[in-house]
């Protein structure tokens, strides 16, 4: 006999308290790899018991550009690639904020790539966890700043023959001052990965490569989603403190995870007060940490 | 509410419009600027990224356009009153966000200093050819406000006026200058702080669990949160419900985008500014705005020299179009004389309006300089005959 379609689960998900339960169920397609990652996120949210009032997220567009809206926080969908710099303005506007922004490989580094690597420069202290599924998911597998050499999306039917980023590279070389990546399937080595960056300040970027089941793995003909996660998970080698110059992905090949960058360095607004308040002293008047706004 | 005194420099000035409308906004109370450099705009962030610190606003020179309408798109959620500052070729980046601005019903202000285009253009010289793009320029159906300031006195107060209605029918509002009123220098009065008056953000007060984002309740616009405040509320650019949640139907986007179309429409009696003289009676109306309304003053001297009874409406409040009064005046005038900077934009409008009673007539100019007084005045007079 068949569950009727509305009985309540015996039991609450761990992290439901985490979700925006009545948007469920998502729009992923089975196997896609974004469901762990926010898994992984909410836990570590958990974990580090951090007040989920002052904890914003943001998105792009695209597949992980759907993060926030089904995180229960305060939450912001907005456009393609600008995730970053709107998350800037929440951060400058209301320091004391914890901002996140959860997006795509496209969104963040393709049409937002110019955003990704100046938050980086200014050290924007900013918390960016990027799904990297090597494709533009959502508007059916095209090509991407990520794919793979040599791997078909439906705009390289013939395989692509550009060189994709290295992004802990990219990210570490414009100046981040915390860069890892993790397979979906290290749930346990990325849940301790996004608590460590929520305890650290400045333009902290995990890259989390993931499975784009529908798409990615159909036109290269890679399996499900499943063997693709599998796949990934089996061919990273765990190498902390890698130079991140040897980071780069080949298609089916092996690659590296690990943390590889993890410095202190003052974050944009720490410049910005230090520096007024040593040029200008006592008529240098601080944003509050509760924002700017003028209210009655 | 009056103005915050931090933001207020208080009295008698000799500034270019540029500075003043910087002056304006900090006495607003805009408290985040985020901008990217573009001639003629600049001094407006030069003026406020100097006086800033000293009041408790944060300024950020962001990478290009698109991150400065983003990031102030973002910092108003904050609650702090937020700005950006450019000229054509930047106005055209920040469209895609003015539309998000517009969908999440971001209350914001946009400042452009016209210069002459299209593209890269006159970068140094004045032009009045975006003020269809400050209606239209972003994809999709919405309505926003715009203002258009004829001089530095006025790019004080106005840019207040632009803060306020921002804040009351939550709009970006686009403070067309062009780069003769921002370079030109003039006396400016500012008055003190208690004499300026502020729309402040109000926040609902409504408990967490009873607040939705969109929810309305017969008013025009939703009730506002700020981030950070335990709402937990989600907002997007996607046609969304009272809960700001995605709904890709028919039925929402009617009721969603129809309802911010008519905030504007249907209050746009309310919204409207223009100043008027002699316009009844009048057997020729000129209609113009900015820098173009100054040198129109000129012309319509001329005319009535030579026996001409000339009206003028002069637009503030340039969008919404004042459309009832254009009608009402078009059954009366014999003709509009409209002078712009440009090929005919809105003198589109004043056509619309007057629908088949009297002419509108463009006396055009491409820009990089102002009309010659002698050729508006000789429309005038050509229209009266």
């Amino acid at each position: 006999m068949s569950t009727p379609p509305n009985t309540p689960l015996p039991e609450e998900h761990p992290i439901a308290p985490y979700l925006r339960m009545d948007r469920m169920p998502h729009i992923w397609c089975p196997t896609c790899g974004i469901g762990t990652v926010v898994k992984c996120f909410a836990t570590a949210l958990e974990e580090t018991q951090l007040d989920l009032d002052k904890v914003t997220i943001v998105s792009g567009i695209g597949c992980t550009g759907r993060v926030a809206g089904y995180m229960n926080l305060d939450a912001f969908h907005t456009t393609h690639g600008r995730a970053i710099p709107f998350a800037t303005g929440i951060k400058l506007g209301r320091p004391e904020l914890e901002v996140v922004v959860f997006s795509g490989d496209g969104d963040l580094t393709g049409i937002g790539g110019n955003h990704f690597i100046h938050a980086a420069r200014r050290n924007m202290d900013l918390l960016v966890i990027l799904v990297n599924n090597f494709i533009y998911g959502m508007t059916g597998g095209q090509n991407a700043p990520t794919t793979p050499t040599t791997a078909r999306s439906s705009t390289m039917p013939f395989g692509n023959f550009e060189r994709p980023f290295n992004l802990p590279h990219l990210a570490a070389s414009c100046g981040a001052t915390f860069v890892s990546r993790w397979t979906c399937l290290h749930i346990r080595r990325l849940t301790k990965c996004i608590r460590t960056a929520l305890g650290r300040k400045g333009f902290r970027f995990i890259e989390v490569i993931a499975p784009c089941s529908t798409l990615y793995s159909r036109l290269n003909r890679l399996g499900s989603g499943l063997d693709l996660i599998k796949f990934y998970h089996d061919n990273s080698e765990i190498r902390h403190g890698a130079d991140t110059r040897e980071l780069e992905i080949g298609y089916q090949d092996s690659f590296v995870c690990g943390n590889f960058v993890d410095e202190e360095r003052p974050t944009f607004l720490d410049l910005m007060n230090a520096h007024y308040e040593e040029v200008l002293g006592d008529r240098y008047v601080r944003m509050p940490p509760e924002g700017g706004w003028i209210h009655e | 509410m009056k103005a915050d005194p931090a933001g207020v420099l208080t009295g008698v000035h000799y500034l270019d419009g540029d500075f003043a409308c910087g002056e304006g906004a900090m006495a607003a109370g805009c408290r985040f600027v985020a901008g990217y450099p573009i001639t003629p705009s600049t001094e407006v962030v030069e003026r406020i990224s100097r006086r800033f610190p000293m009041m408790g606003g944060t300024f950020i020179q962001m990478e290009d356009e698109l991150a400065s309408m983003a990031a102030v798109t973002g910092g108003v959620w904050t609650g702090t009153k937020c700005m950006t500052v450019t000229s054509g070729p930047g106005f055209s980046l920040m469209m895609e966000n003015i539309g998000l601005a517009a969908m999440m019903e971001t209350p914001c202000v946009v400042v452009n200093v016209q210069r002459g285009g299209p593209s890269t253009g006159l970068p140094t010289m004045v032009g009045q050819g975006d003020m269809m793009q400050a209606r239209w320029g972003s994809h999709g159906d919405y309505e926003l406000i715009a203002l258009s300031p004829q001089s530095p006195q006025e790019a004080f107060d106005l840019t207040i006026v632009a803060f306020n209605l921002a804040e009351v029918w939550r709009v970006p509002v686009m403070f067309m200058m062009d780069e003769c009123v921002g370079h030109m220098t003039e006396k400016v009065v500012i008055p003190p702080s208690d004499e300026i008056d502020i729309v402040p953000r109000v926040l609902s007060d409504k408990a967490p669990g009873d607040y939705l984002p969109y929810e309305v309740n017969g008013r025009p616009v939703p009730e506002f949160v700020r981030v950070g405040d335990g709402y937990r509320f989600h907002t997007t650019g996607l046609t969304h419900d009272e809960r700001g949640y995605p709904v890709m139907s028919v039925e929402c986007q009617e009721d969603s985008v129809h309802r911010i179309i008519n905030k504007i429409r249907l209050n746009a009696n309310d919204i409207v500014r223009y100043d008027e003289e002699n316009v009844d009676g009048a057997d020729v109306v000129v209609v113009a705005y900015g820098i173009t309304a100054r040198v129109t003053r000129m012309a319509i001297d001329m005319a009535r020299t030579e026996g001409v009874k000339v009206g003028f409406l002069r637009l503030i409040v340039v969008w919404p179009f004042p459309e009832d009064r254009i009608r009402e005046i078009a059954s009366s005038t014999k003709a509009f004389v409209v002078p712009e900077i440009n090929y005919g934009q809105m003198v589109l409008e004043v056509e619309r309006c007057a629908a088949g009673k009297a002419p509108a007539i463009l006396v055009p100019h491409g820009g990089g300089g102002v009309h010659d007084p002698a050729v508006i005045c000789q429309a005038i007079v050509e229209a009266a005959k």
